[in-house]
């Protein structure tokens, strides 16, 4: 199976990142940008075809690697 | 005194910190990080900078998992005293022996220069030579240093005294010169055995080469 992480900090952490993609928006035109936030995509495969075995595996990836709780979090997708 | 000085790969600052911990008198070791365990005799353990495993994923967290850092781990527990500077300090603060985290710094720049920091706290193994309100001048070097803790962490690290440095401009007012909240450069634990900072002070030894403040600082271990 293959399991799609999404990571982000959290709302109410100030994404650096994320605001200086949006003033770069901003300058070039774009109007109506409310928001901009960066984050990353981790694909995960997986062997186990077990859906509920390979959501838990993951989950302590992202709690103990994947994502750092103090500032980010995450959404998990298998498929 | 002997200082275990960890070593990764990316590690790029470990032998301006053995030479600094030497200028200064004491014997120091390079520790792989592939150690299992550290030297018995040793007195503290220097986590030093660079950009260990390329940085990769986000600053630090590989490293938290190499074996040398579960004796690290070990060794804070029991009260040993472990100093990270800059990718050390984001490596200790993925590691949870410190509180908080380091993201990118607010302009997204790669911040290189001398620096004012203002003194916070002084009743710890680390800082009890400089005094409270004092001014160093200490070089920093670093893209993710923007210290974040949330609302009732920061509470707690100001009302035990763990808050160590604060940017500051040149007249001693704090300035948070790269997002960091409350403008923190440098905290420790709760039980103050563990510090970490984003400044080099093993930089800044010479006053041919900019400053000698760091050496106040790197001496309070000696106490």
């Amino acid at each position: 199976m293959t399991a799609v992480v999404n990571v982000f900090l959290k709302e109410g952490v100030l994404d650096p990142q994320g605001k200086a993609a949006h003033h770069a928006l901003d300058s070039l035109g774009f109007e109506g940008v409310k928001e901009v936030r960066i984050g990353k995509q981790i694909i995960v495969t997986l062997e186990t075809e077990d859906r509920a075995k390979a959501e838990a595996e993951v989950k302590e990836m992202c709690e103990t690697l994947l994502a750092n709780t103090v500032i980010e979090e995450y959404t998990i997708e298998i498929a | 005194m002997k200082v275990a000085v960890l070593r990764f790969p990316g590690t790029n600052c470990e032998f301006d910190t053995q030479y600094a911990f030497e200028k200064l008198g004491h014997s120091t070791q390079l520790i792989w990080h592939e150690e299992q365990t550290l030297p018995s005799d040793i007195d503290l353990v220097v986590v030093p900078g660079g950009f260990s495993y390329g940085d990769y994923l986000r600053s630090g967290s590989i490293a938290r998992f190499s074996p040398v850092m579960k004796a690290v781990t070990v060794y804070a527990n029991n009260g040993g005293k472990v100093l990270g500077i800059c990718n050390g300090f984001q490596i200790l603060t993925e590691a949870g022996l410190l509180p908080g985290a380091l993201k990118r710094n607010n302009n997204l720049h790669f911040i290189s220069k001398h620096q004012t920091l203002c003194v916070v706290n002084t009743d710890n193994a680390f800082l009890n030579q400089c005094t409270q309100g004092e001014l160093l001048n200490i070089p920093i070097a670093h893209a993710d240093g923007n210290y974040y803790i949330d609302e009732a962490g920061l509470e707690r690290l100001e009302a035990n005294n763990q808050i160590l440095l604060r940017y500051a401009d040149t007249a001693g007012k704090p300035s948070s010169i790269n997002g960091s909240i409350s403008a923190i450069a440098g905290v420790c634990n709760e039980n103050k055995n563990v510090f970490g900072l984003m400044p080099h002070p093993e930089r800044a030894l010479e006053a041919i080469l900019g400053s000698e403040d760091g050496v106040r600082m790197l001496k309070g271990f000696e106490a």
